[in-house]
């Protein structure tokens, strides 16, 4: 699996995909691979009330990735509560980020793998 | 054509004994005896829910809304637009009167969570997420969590502020009677209850609520053959923001708010300084600065001051949520934003009881999700 940005004609790019660019309504033709890149977090929080499937407590990061000059965001499980603001980060690989079916939504309308962030020492 | 409002109804909040029909059939009930009409005269009925089906099971709940007031044959519709279908309700209600096609409208809004548990609700209320955020166990706390702690980074706020939101909201929540908590609480209670998404705690949110409400809208003309007092709908906005969070430039800027309020100011001919009172969605307490920003109250940045300096109080220049807001009064989610309607309605008429403001203009801002949609509705006296 790889952790894919989307790119439009125009440059735009954005986490997740989007049927049209959301800045100029382009159809976004190219991914970007953000596995070996490092971003900054923006902002964190720890949840301590989780929804069912979701291991308590929950730390979650905004992070922002900086591709050849345009600013990208995802979102996304921490792997440690010992983050800040500003902190460095690199994605890393979570064959299952929340037990599918647990919760109220479908569990094959969407995939449950993906990218936890883990500060860069 | 000018849209009155001539009756409003809600029900107490709180935890209650009956199921999303008996709730909406109280407030209609209710609402109908206030206005003085009668339930065959109701052209259009409207019903703000969320998740009547994924909460108890129960689907097509205007028709059956419209069958047991004995309101047939009104044309009826649901309205969902998640927390924000109260709101979204009072748009529809006032576009029906304002195009001609209704001459008497009856929006009824309500949910019904509290059989739910606690990590049940909260997954219904995130399933409005998307995939990406859905799978990383993202909830709507945890996103006032992370745009709590971006706010009071940037603006280097004390986290103490956020927690004179809900003691100032819990503070009025006394004095009104259907409000699902009628105590107040102190700083060091807000500020020592356990952490639910850092850095907010317990009483940072507003419960799990069930609760209906319901307002009446006609033609001004028309509601001069009811009555001789009664208020105006002067400007409604509605707006969405992006669906994913944290695709927006400035996560502690609401859009939605933004261009609601603009659109609902450009139509009312008011501006954020005309406004006497007003009720925020205080799902959160840091959704309120981020509407009293948003909205022009304050510059931004500058609405944790306005709490600090008293100005939103009751007896402030601009109250905010006399009715104990969200925060103290509860959050059934489709009744929330006709709730929020009523409050006004009662400052406007002068009939708020010991919670009454001197108001001639009010406003009313209605957030869904994470502010992924917003409704601002401006309100006047008329008599």
């Amino acid at each position: 699996m790889s952790f894919d940005a989307y790119r439009c004609p125009n440059g735009h790019i954005t986490y997740p995909s989007h049927p049209l660019c959301p800045e100029c309504g382009e159809k976004q033709t190219e991914t970007v691979d953000l596995t070996e890149e490092t971003a900054t977090v923006i902002t964190w929080t720890t949840s301590t009330a989780t929804p069912p499937g979701v291991e308590a407590p929950n730390t979650i990061a905004v992070v922002e990735f900086d591709v050849e000059g345009e600013t990208v965001r995802a979102i996304g499980q921490a792997t440690t509560d010992e983050i800040e603001i500003g902190d460095e980060v690199r994605p890393v690989y979570a064959d299952q980020l929340r037990e599918p079916g647990a919760g109220i939504r479908e569990p094959e309308s969407q995939e449950w793998d993906g990218y936890r962030f883990e500060p860069v020492l | 054509m000018d849209v009155a409002v001539i009756g409003a109804s809600m029900t107490q909040f709180g935890k209650r004994e009956g199921w999303i029909r008996d709730l909406l059939a109280e407030a209609g009930e209710a609402c109908l005896s206030d206005a003085g009409v009668a339930p065959t005269d109701v052209d259009h009925l409207y019903v703000s829910n969320m998740a009547s089906g994924e909460f108890e099971g129960q689907t097509g709940v205007p028709n059956m809304l419209a069958h047991d007031l004995g309101a047939m044959p009104a044309y009826t519709a649901r309205i969902d637009q998640t927390s924000s279908s109260g709101g979204a309700g009072i748009y529809h209600a006032w576009q029906s009167v304002a195009s001609g096609t209704s001459e008497m409208t009856m929006l009824v809004g309500g949910e019904k969570m509290t059989h739910r548990s606690t990590a049940e609700s909260t997954d219904i209320i995130a399933s409005i997420t998307h995939p990406v955020e859905y799978k990383h166990g993202l909830t709507l706390p945890s996103f006032a969590g992370l745009t709590a702690r971006l706010y009071l980074d940037k603006y280097d706020a004390p986290r103490e502020s956020l927690a004179k939101v809900a003691v100032k909201n819990h503070k009025n929540g006394v004095d009104n009677p259907h409000a699902q908590f009628r105590k107040e609480v102190d700083l060091e209670t807000v500020m020592e209850s356990p952490l639910v998404a850092d850095p907010l705690r317990l009483y940072d949110f507003c419960p799990i609520t069930d609760g209906s409400a319901a307002l009446m809208f006609c033609p001004e003309e028309v509601a001069k053959e009811y009555t001789d007092e009664y208020v105006v709908v002067s400007g409604v906005g509605g707006a969405t923001d992006t669906h994913v969070v944290h695709e927006r430039d400035d996560p502690t800027v609401m859009g939605g708010v933004v261009e609601s309020g603009k659109q609902a100011y450009e139509m009312s001919g008011y501006g954020p300084e005309d406004i006497d009172v007003a009720e925020l969605h205080d799902m959160f307490t840091i959704l309120e600065f981020l509407q009293s920003e948003g909205l022009g109250f304050f510059e931004p940045g500058e609405g944790w001051k306005a709490v600090e300096e008293g100005v939103t109080e009751r007896d402030g220049d601009l109250p905010v949520n006399t009715s104990g807001g969200l925060k103290s009064k509860g959050h059934p989610l489709g009744a929330s934003g006709v709730a929020q309607g009523y409050e006004i309605y009662k400052q406007l008429m002068g009939e708020a009881g010991a919670r009454q403001v001197e108001a001639d203009v009010g406003l009313c801002c209605n957030v869904g999700g994470f502010g992924n949609c917003v409704i601002t509705t401006i309100m006047e006296a008329r008599q």
